[in-house]
């Protein structure tokens, strides 16, 4: 049984302005131990997929649809059933360590009340399980740190602590939201390693949610690629980045610098704007920014479709033919 | 922290001590003198008066002289009140209002701050609005129109039934006496505190730590408890330092209208007076509990959040 199996997913926000479709209609699945990378630019819905399978979403969010976790649906459900999941089966890693740790509490206290919640053990057993926790994340002087503020650290090292603190209970299924964009690039790279080593040592389900492709490419077997709250193209990590289908995709990969073209010039960008979630475009959300762009496209919405072995797309035109 | 401490009360003597020199000398600038009454006083009376309290000696050596006395620790004697002097006549009065302040204050935070949290974690619901609309108006219905309403239900309207409250008398204290004046006392700073809690608790739930402890699975009273009260409460103090220092040293409202002994009519009546040694006793005592007060609340950040630090 998949860990993750989110069916016909719609999250909506209500808004003075009016109703906003954040996530309309994605479906997605992850097996234990695999690595699925979300890939989208802001607002394409990408958190807000996740936010909704935790029961996280703001208070004028409304989820309807399924996520199924360990095949039992969360949406829904009652806070109490999401506090027993939360931190303990499914943990979440934020973008941004700066502000999502505790200003006014000391690290080991804030690693060691997951346990204290979830597993009942004392306060002196859940320092020690902190302590071996903040080696695994290869935190230096990790005994000195457990008794630190936040502030004290710098933002790699929070990032570990905010790793530490999602494995504190093991879980089956860890969701990174963006969890290098904060942190400059050689911390990048060290924090994509440790969340590597997490999934192939213990077997966890990590879902990567980025705009940056290169991160996809480091960690995910899979990825999804959403635009305008729908997955617009899905697939192994392979084939995507050597053979993308959709056009939007074909865009993304364009856009990312290369070092080893010299002197080419201008960076490649996808003209337009991303759509308003108030009054998505007709047909195919991407249409006004398409470069292969036909009439059908503009009235009629592309479902997903499969492609090829584990691929799908939601795109009537055949890009390379185009 | 102590070193802190220490500089900081270093700091406040030269406050002081322009405070009492601007107050000294504004009182002598403003037209009038404590002997002036209904019927003009015979020159000569006068005269042995202004003798009698060195008044007619130079600005600056009556100057020099009173903070000579202050340094001992003397007020000198009233203008008004004749038989008392200043220290007697606060150290009666401040204790009646300190302890007054001290209930209304409590009153205050164990009313205004969980009803502010309650308004937060339900805010647009029919608690947050009722919250809300009551402390507002707390904040625009003023001390003495609030005290005579009051009076009048549980005076007045109430009389000859259990809860019937006394207003106006003290009986040196008595708890049933003390219960109107503190409530009253204690209204506006329970509106205040109900407001700034619930605006500082809505700020401090929509962090992004609050996100990251509600992802743990923490129980929600956990989250507030535990990751956001500390934060939301930075405002909160902010609020009541000079609020307790205000409210320790008396309200000239209240004390007025409930006929209390305290040190607040002292303000209003030492400057109608001319009661130049009660007025500075006064400005001493509340200036020194306001520079206190400050100091407290600067310590008091600082255990509320690490990043705050003294050298």
């Amino acid at each position: 049984m998949s860990i993750l199996d989110i069916r016909n997913l719609n999250v909506r926000f209500a808004t003075q302005d009016g109703e906003v479709s954040a996530v309309n209609d994605v479906s997605l699945s992850l097996e234990r131990g695999e690595c699925l990378g979300i890939v989208g630019e802001s607002g394409s819905g990408k958190s807000q997929t996740f936010m909704a399978g935790m029961g996280l979403l703001a208070a004028n969010g409304r989820p309807t649809g399924k996520v199924l976790f360990d095949g039992k649906n969360l949406i829904g459900a009652d806070e109490d059933t999401f506090n027993a999941v939360r931190g303990d089966r499914m943990s979440m890693i934020f973008q941004d360590p700066m502000t999502s740790l505790t200003p006014h509490m000391r690290v080991g206290r804030q690693l060691g009340e997951v346990l204290i919640r979830h597993r009942g053990v004392s306060e002196a057993e859940a320092r020690a399980q902190s302590l071996t926790m903040l080696k695994r994340v290869q935190i230096p002087e990790a005994e000195r740190r457990l008794d630190m503020y936040p502030h004290e650290l710098s933002g790699g090292l929070r990032q570990r602590v905010m790793i530490a603190m999602a494995l504190m209970c093991s879980p089956e299924l860890i969701i990174a939201d963006e969890p290098t964009t904060a942190l400059d690039v050689t911390v990048q790279a060290q924090i994509l390693d440790i969340l590597r080593d997490v999934k192939e040592r213990l077997n966890t389900a990590v879902i990567l949610i980025t705009h940056d492709l290169g991160v996809i490419a480091g960690l995910a077997d899979r990825v999804a690629v959403m635009y305008a709250g729908r997955i617009v193209e899905v697939g192994d990590v392979r084939s995507i980045f050597a053979d993308p289908r959709h056009p939007y995709t074909r865009g993304l990969l364009a856009c990312t610098p290369r070092l080893d073209e010299a002197g080419a010039g201008l960076m490649t960008t996808i003209s337009g704007q991303p759509p308003n979630l108030q009054r998505l475009p007709s047909g195919c959300s991407f249409h006004p920014r398409c470069a292969h762009v036909t009439d059908r496209c503009k009235t009629e919405r592309p479902l997903l479709e499969v492609v090829g072995p584990s691929r799908a797309k939601a795109c009537f035109v055949d890009v390379k033919a185009a | 922290m102590l070193s802190f401490v220490a500089r900081r009360l270093l700091i406040a003597i030269p406050t002081l001590w322009a405070i009492i020199t601007v107050c000294f000398f504004l009182m002598r600038l403003a037209p009038g003198g404590p002997f002036d009454g209904e019927a003009p006083v015979p020159p000569e009376i006068l005269a042995n008066l202004r003798a009698a309290y060195n008044l007619d000696q130079p600005i600056g050596l009556q100057y020099l002289n009173y903070m000579a006395d202050l340094l001992r620790g003397d007020f000198g004697p009233s203008f008004k009140y004749k038989d008392f002097t200043v220290n007697e006549l606060i150290a009666q009065g401040f204790v009646v209002s300190a302890q007054n302040g001290l209930s209304a204050i409590i009153l205050a935070i164990i009313i205004g701050i969980p009803f502010g949290i309650l308004a937060a974690l339900r805010q647009n619901s029919v608690v947050d609005y009722t919250v809300s609309g009551l402390s507002m108006t707390g904040i625009v219905v003023p001390g003495f129109v609030m005290a005579p309403i009051l009076i009048l239900i549980f005076a007045i309207g109430l009389k000859d039934t259990p809860f019937q409250l006394p207003a106006g008398t003290w009986e040196g204290g008595a708890l049933k006496h003390r219960i109107l004046p503190v409530f009253c006392l204690s209204l506006i700073y329970i509106a205040y505190l109900a407001r700034i809690t619930r605006a500082s608790m809505i700020e401090a739930l929509r962090q992004n730590y609050v996100l990251t402890a509600r992802a743990k699975g923490l129980p929600f009273r956990q989250v507030v408890m535990r990751h956001a009260l500390k934060t939301a409460m930075m405002p909160v103090v902010t609020f009541l330092g000079p609020g307790i220092a205000f409210l320790l040293t008396g309200s000239m409202v209240f004390e007025t209208i409930f006929q209390l002994p305290g040190i607040g009519r002292y303000f209003v009546q030492g400057a109608l007076n001319r009661d130049y040694t009660l007025v500075m006793g006064v400005t001493i005592l509340s200036a020194s509990l306001i520079i206190l007060m400050n100091i407290v609340v600067d310590v008091v950040y600082g255990l509320l959040d690490p990043r705050v630090r003294y050298e």
